[in-house]
């Protein structure tokens, strides 16, 4: 039948014949991956708002990484590519804002394996004139949220083991934990040389895996970007939350003093050029606004490591459609 | 020496003078630390798989392995004899370096000899030896099904378990890495 303005209809047989089925793709079991972690990143979002903080986006192209001892930055030109935000987050803290997150990508050169990538997102907010024991209620009500938005209950299981968000964290000091599973104490005697190696080696292998734990009040020489403890200057306020045995997460009471900044910049800046690593210009802009700082919490969390354990995958491969 | 930059999965170390092999390994780096480097190592002298985490700075040991084709000749009772193909130099290799191997061996047959700082310490065989059998109770014509077995003996002495239609005279093929019947190559 011809229709009225003369174009000639479809041949029935162009309709009834089935599209050819699209060639299988190595992508296509990403999708419901994929799927999930959106809902994360909405369910993330949704917290933060709800709470009163703005979303933040900052440059990704930096002159000046963050000189942190072991951190390698990617270069872009003559540029480098971010380690974290974290800089220029707290430069906004220094101008008034009150409470800020953002999500975005962060690159570290050469780390790769089951829990690292060289390109990762990560999330990072900072409460002005709060401590990092606030980001720790921060982060308990946030993981909860996003544990029961995406997966409607926070008795999660991980790798065949329960993995339950509710109700205790368990709480260990560094202290505790190295005089506990590695016979010594690195809080009156650090030793740079054994402190990382039996961090991984003989303490995070015997963490609780069932209980988020809280492994916190680091060494003053592994403090980082993070302030001395008032009435105990021999320990920073600094934590790390591990899920299942895995790090996901590190907070700060954030250092304000900026002549200790500098100095620990410049002893970084040292060790790494004794290492033979770059060594990067020292951020002025922020050293000079660090000055106005409030006091603040903050803290940076691998959401991919923590999509990856809300979707029970055992590594990062799993996860990300495009791996190199 | 190895820096820990190099490690990567097959890689042969050595630490405190025992050669091994890396089985896995992974990069892991602690919050702000390290990196670190999580390895699975096999002691290539005594085949035990044991965990070792290296440092970024670590020096590691490259050992003085090197790998020989050579022939087996013939157990002169005490120890295996073998042959270099390329120099007809002897080797003397003791019966604990080719352990249960020994049942798989024939004379003339090309072995790989992995030698550390000069001394044998493996032997690899082909994946696959043929072997005669020369003990088993009668087959059972026509049964071919292979999910029932019995045992049979090869000339060596080394029993193994072989689908019912097997008889005495027949060659099999034998997986030397499981020491498992494979197929049957020829009936008697």
């Amino acid at each position: 039948m011809e229709s009225q303005d003369g174009q000639q209809p479809l041949p029935a047989s162009a309709s009834s014949v089935a599209a050819p089925p699209p060639p299988a793709s190595a992508l296509a079991p990403f999708l419901p991956v994929l799927e999930l972690r959106s809902r994360v990143l909405q369910a993330l979002r949704g917290w933060f708002i709800e709470h009163g903080f703005i979303e933040v986006e900052t440059p990704v192209r930096l002159a000046t990484p963050a000189l942190e001892l072991h951190l390698d930055a990617e270069p872009a030109g003559d540029h480098f590519l971010r380690t974290s935000p974290e800089l220029h987050m707290k430069r906004l803290l220094a101008a008034g804002a009150a409470r800020i997150f953002q999500l975005g990508p962060c690159f570290r050169r050469g780390e790769r394996g089951r829990l690292h990538n060289p390109e990762y997102t990560m999330l990072e907010w900072y409460r002005a004139n709060a401590t990092y024991a606030d980001i720790l209620l921060d982060t308990k009500r946030l993981i909860l949220a996003v544990a029961r938005a995406v997966r409607g209950t926070t008795d999660l299981r991980y790798q065949g083991r329960p993995l339950l968000l509710a109700p205790v964290w368990e709480r260990l000091t560094v202290a505790q934990a190295f005089i506990q599973y590695a016979g010594w104490d690195p809080v009156r005697n650090y030793d740079a040389a054994r402190f990382d190696f039996d961090l991984v080696d003989k303490v995070e292998p015997k963490l609780p895996r069932e209980v988020p734990v809280i492994l916190t009040d680091y060494p003053v020489a592994a403090a980082a970007l993070s302030r001395r403890k008032p009435g105990q200057p021999e320990v920073a306020e600094r934590w790390e939350l591990y899920l299942a045995g895995i790090e996901i997460a590190n907070a700060y009471s954030e250092l304000t003093d900026p002549a200790e900044q500098r100095a620990r910049f410049e002893d970084h800046a040292r060790q790494r050029a004794a290492r033979g690593k770059p060594a990067y210009p020292l951020d002025e802009e922020f050293l000079a606004d660090l000055a106005h700082m409030p006091p603040a919490g903050g803290i940076a969390l691998g959401v991919d490591r923590l999509v990856m354990i809300l979707a029970d995958l055992a590594t990062l491969s799993d996860l990300l459609p495009f791996r190199e | 020496m190895y820096s820990a930059s190099d490690l990567r999965k097959g890689l042969k170390i050595e630490i405190e003078g025992v050669p091994f092999d890396i089985m896995e390994y992974e990069f892991y780096r602690p919050g702000k630390g390290q990196a670190m480097y999580k390895c699975r190592i096999r002691n290539l002298l005594n085949g035990n798989v044991t965990d070792k985490t290296f440092r970024e700075v670590d020096a590691i040991g490259q050992p003085d392995l090197e790998e020989r084709e050579m022939q087996f000749s013939f157990n002169d009772g005490e120890h295996f004899v073998f042959i270099e193909n390329r120099t007809y130099e002897q080797v003397m290799i003791n019966p604990e370096v080719v352990g249960e191997q020994k049942h798989f061996l024939a004379e003339d047959m090309t072995v790989k000899v992995l030698f550390h700082n000069g001394r044998p310490i493996t032997i690899a065989l082909p994946s696959y030896v043929e072997k005669k059998i020369v003990e088993t109770e009668p087959g059972a014509r026509g049964d071919t099904a292979t999910n029932v077995t019995k045992v049979a003996k090869l000339d060596t002495g080394f029993e193994v378990a072989v689908p019912l239609f097997i008889n005495e005279g027949d060659i099999i093929r034998i997986d030397t890495r499981s020491g498992k019947y494979s197929e049957r190559v020829s009936k008697k």
